[in-house]
């Protein structure tokens, strides 16, 4: 593997995993809060399914980075402007119609993107998607059912998921953006060229949005910056909760 | 205010725990209807291996025997021996009963 390549792949390592931990930072706000039991036990799942995926990528990361850092570095002992996280993962938790029209905007993006990575020549990547395909299968069925039951079901709740589905859709374009370090890989046949992809995505949501009663918005507005380090003032706040514990007893065990 | 759970089914969980083996009942817990009720079971009771199947039935449709009906229902007829397998002497021929 040479310099730029490696470079390049843990930095890529390292923002899948962002996106994993935050995303599932957010879901695990749900824990005790569903709207009853079982929801709560099953969105709690999904949850831990996202940690566990961020926990690849972040050893990945640690073993590439090959300086010391084990994943709990990664996770915990950066800052808000060391993410790079997707701006669509920070979004707050908002109402339960929120949380899930930006799952399915996340599942649909997984459901497109992993049987790529699943394709790469680096055999860590390829591992870790194929393990998060089969879960990604169920978090879409979830997801798209709610959305379904939501948007077609009551008039509170039509109205609120119209509200999150309008509110999220800016922060969708940026997931399809690629700047040099992923063309890089994506020239190399390690990581995915998401730019492709944005079509079937749009396709995918929108029968769904539809099938729902609900309308796909215009391209009116797009906010961008995750993958630089430029979030919403979400992050910071969502981190602060996440890292108290770590960052007050380094290297505590138990 | 009605508890959410007020307004949807309650369900009986069944788990097949490996192939060959009945279904066994596992538990019960409240869905909308039974594509839910059937990810549910599947969050709430297979989650660590325990299962390769799933049967989620309404409760609502489980027909029961009543307590009333102890009596009738379960008594074992022990006045009547001759109701009991055991009360037949085998002929010696016959040695796996």
């Amino acid at each position: 593997m040479s310099d730029a390549i490696k470079a390049a792949t843990l930095e890529y390592a390292t923002r899948l995993g962002d996106d994993s931990v935050v995303l599932g930072h957010r879901i695990s706000e749900w824990v005790s809060y569903g709207p009853f039991l079982e929801e709560d036990i099953a969105y709690g799942n999904v949850s831990l399914d996202y940690i566990g995926r961020a926990r690849m990528f972040y050893t990945y990361a640690a073993e590439l980075a090959n300086d010391g850092r084990s994943e709990d570095d990664f996770a915990y002992m950066r800052s808000d402007r060391e993410y790079r996280n997707l701006l669509l993962m920070e979004m707050p938790k908002g109402d339960f119609a929120y949380s899930q029209v930006r799952q399915l905007f996340a599942d649909v993006y997984y459901t497109l993107v992993l049987p790529e990575l699943e394709k790469s020549k680096d055999e860590t990547l390829a591992a870790i998607a194929s393990k998060a395909i089969k879960e990604t299968k169920y978090h879409l069925r979830r997801s798209r059912d709610w959305v379904l039951r939501l948007g077609d079901g009551t008039e509170e709740s039509h109205t609120r998921t119209q509200k999150a589905v309008d509110a999220l859709w800016g922060y969708t374009h940026e997931m399809f953006d690629m700047d040099e370090t992923e063309q890089l890989l994506a020239d190399n046949g390690i990581g995915v060229d998401v730019s492709r992809l944005r079509d079937q995505w749009h396709k995918m949501v929108s029968d769904i949005l539809t099938e729902a009663t609900l309308t796909v918005p215009e391209d009116a507005w797009a906010v961008r910056g995750g993958r630089t380090g430029y979030h919403t003032e979400n992050l910071g706040h969502m981190l602060t909760e996440m890292q108290i514990v770590h960052r007050s007893h380094p290297g505590c065990q138990w | 205010m009605t508890k959410p759970t007020e307004k949807l089914e309650l369900f009986e969980v069944f788990v097949r725990s490996k192939r060959g083996l009945d279904h066994k009942h596992v538990g019960s817990l409240h869905a909308e209807d039974h594509e839910q009720a059937l990810e549910y079971a599947r969050d709430c009771y297979t989650r660590r291996s325990e299962g390769v199947s799933l049967w989620v039935v309404k409760s609502s449709d489980i027909c029961s025997s009543q307590e009333d009906d102890a009596d009738c229902f379960y008594d074992p007829n022990d006045d009547k021996p001759y109701r009991h397998a055991t009360y037949y002497v085998l002929p010696d021929p016959v040695n796996n009963m």
